[in-house]
């Protein structure tokens, strides 16, 4: 399968995305309003409304920018029109977007208003869509996609059947050049002397651990006020029949599959940048926060392995969910684009999941909706650090 | 594969417990279950009703016991769990926070 194509839109800079969309950015809170009236104005252009960018400052600022910046810059966008209050930081949004080479342009409300930026920013949302509506998608080697993985509401059919899905998928595609990512440091926990031993070399071992041991000593330790219990693992995989943190994190690590590496560990929102391979992602678990900072990071398509039915989809990185929960099927199918239950019940075996899901990504890749994208879900959450000043 | 499906299933041969993979399972069902990583057919009677998902042991497990799954400790007992019974978060707890 190593000849596996799709057909992508290649932008100027040689990625290649699986949508076209026009995004209305906001750069701040305050912007929103004038996003989404633009993207009202605008047929077919699609806003981002979120809940920052006031008065952050060091790091936690520097994520924003660069969640921003990556979401417009991510190939599934085509075309970006920023708005935000003042026009430093909305400029600082454009110049770092428009180092792709896409058309981008800047608006800033103070000295204008509402309306009047309004009108201006949907004159160029107008010819920006034209524009885009008349690229067409082209045949791309499968090595041109990247693809980022994180389950959600996870059970233990999770561990027996999605996850391990999303781990031969993952074998399968490594050896094919795809770029692929894995992130939720938490998550990790009880796993993580097995995920430190699947880096590359002792060096990224040893850069992961780092990660992982920051994430406990800054997030986890100074903030728990129990053993976490109905957070991590949440209220849903409980439900599910998950009993410990530790019981999650095996079952989250299957996603990785057996033989893959990962080469680099990267910060939140971070674009890869060692070419071809397996990454890990510095993020939460939370499944917007974990996905946004992923297609921020330049990612096109995300596949998201389910036990219980988590229902998240990303405005610009279409979702496939994956799971192995014959009740999930069941009772909630509507949200799941490839039901793998039939492992459990012996029926197919991994290999052959491993395949359907390879398949699945490839019609989504060839402009299959998913079944987020259906029922309109466009969780776009930005990562906080800590409060503003 | 025309194998019947199994009620259960076990990641590893060490593993204590077992997931059951079906619904409707009550207290004194005798299951079929399959060790995945050596492929070997097993049978236990559950003394819980056990639903889709959740875990029950293969073995008496002792109060203050690792929990092995995947053939992994995912946590340790917090009183004795008799061959048979319901394993979950009231008589589980995490090791590691």
């Amino acid at each position: 399968m190593s000849d596996l194509s799709f057909f992508g839109y290649r932008r100027e800079n040689g990625r290649v995305g699986i949508r076209n969309h026009v995004v209305i950015l906001p750069l701040d809170d305050l912007s929103n309003a004038a996003c989404e009236a633009v993207a009202n104005n605008i047929k077919g252009t699609l806003a981002l409304p979120h809940h920052y960018g006031r008065l952050q400052f060091g790091e936690d600022l520097e994520l924003h920018f660069r969640t921003l910046i990556g979401a417009g810059a991510n190939p599934n966008v085509a075309a970006v029109v920023v708005i935000g209050i003042e026009p430093g930081w909305t400029a600082r949004v454009v110049d770092g977007i428009a180092k792709t080479g896409k058309p981008v342009q800047g608006f800033a409300i103070e000295q204008h208003g509402d309306i009047e930026t309004i009108a201006n920013a949907s004159r160029t949302a107008k010819d920006f869509l034209h524009a885009a509506s008349e690229l067409t998608r082209e045949q791309c080697p499968i090595s041109d996609l990247w693809v980022s993985h994180k389950c959600g509401e996870s059970d233990t059919t999770s561990g027996m059947g999605a996850n391990p899905t999303v781990g031969n998928f993952i074998d399968k595609t490594d050896v094919m050049g795809v770029t692929n990512c894995f992130g939720e440091t938490s998550e990790i926990t009880g796993a993580e002397h097995l995920c430190r031993e699947r880096a590359v070399n002792k060096e990224i071992g040893d850069k992961w651990f780092a990660t992982w041991q920051a994430y406990m000593d800054e997030v986890i330790e100074p903030h728990k006020t129990s053993d976490l219990s109905e957070s991590q693992p949440t209220k849903g995989n409980i439900e599910g029949g998950l009993t410990t943190i530790e019981e999650k994190a095996m079952g989250n690590l299957q996603k990785i599959g057996k033989n893959a590496r990962y080469i680099d560990v990267l910060a939140p929102a971070e674009t890869p940048e060692k070419g071809p391979g397996l990454y890990f992602m510095d993020t939460s678990s939370a499944a917007a926060e974990c996905v946004t900072l992923q297609a921020a990071g330049g990612f096109a398509v995300h596949i998201f392995p389910t036990g219980q039915g988590n229902i998240i989809g990303n405005p610009i990185e279409p979702v496939i969910k994956v799971t192995a929960n014959p009740r999930t099927v069941r009772t909630m199918g509507e949200h799941v684009d490839l039901d793998v239950s039939g492992l459990l019940r012996r029926e197919m075996n991994l290999d052959q999941a491993g395949d359907a899901l390879i398949d699945m990504v490839v019609r989504t890749c060839n402009g299959r909706l998913t079944a987020a994208e259906v029922l309109g879900h466009r969780e776009f959450v930005m990562t906080k650090l800590y409060r503003s000043a | 594969m025309n194998t019947l499906p199994p009620d259960f299933l076990v990641h590893d041969d060490r593993d204590a417990v077992g997931v059951v993979v079906v619904e409707g399972v009550a207290a004194g069902d005798d299951l079929s279950g399959w060790v995945m990583d050596c492929d070997k057919t097993i049978s236990l009677a559950v003394n819980d009703p056990i639903p889709l998902g959740h875990k029950f042991a293969l073995r008496d497990i002792r109060n203050g016991e690792s929990i092995i799954k995947y053939g992994e400790n995912i946590g340790h007992a917090v009183t004795d769990i008799p061959k048979g019974d319901h394993v979950h978060v009231h008589n589980v707890k995490t090791s590691k926070w």
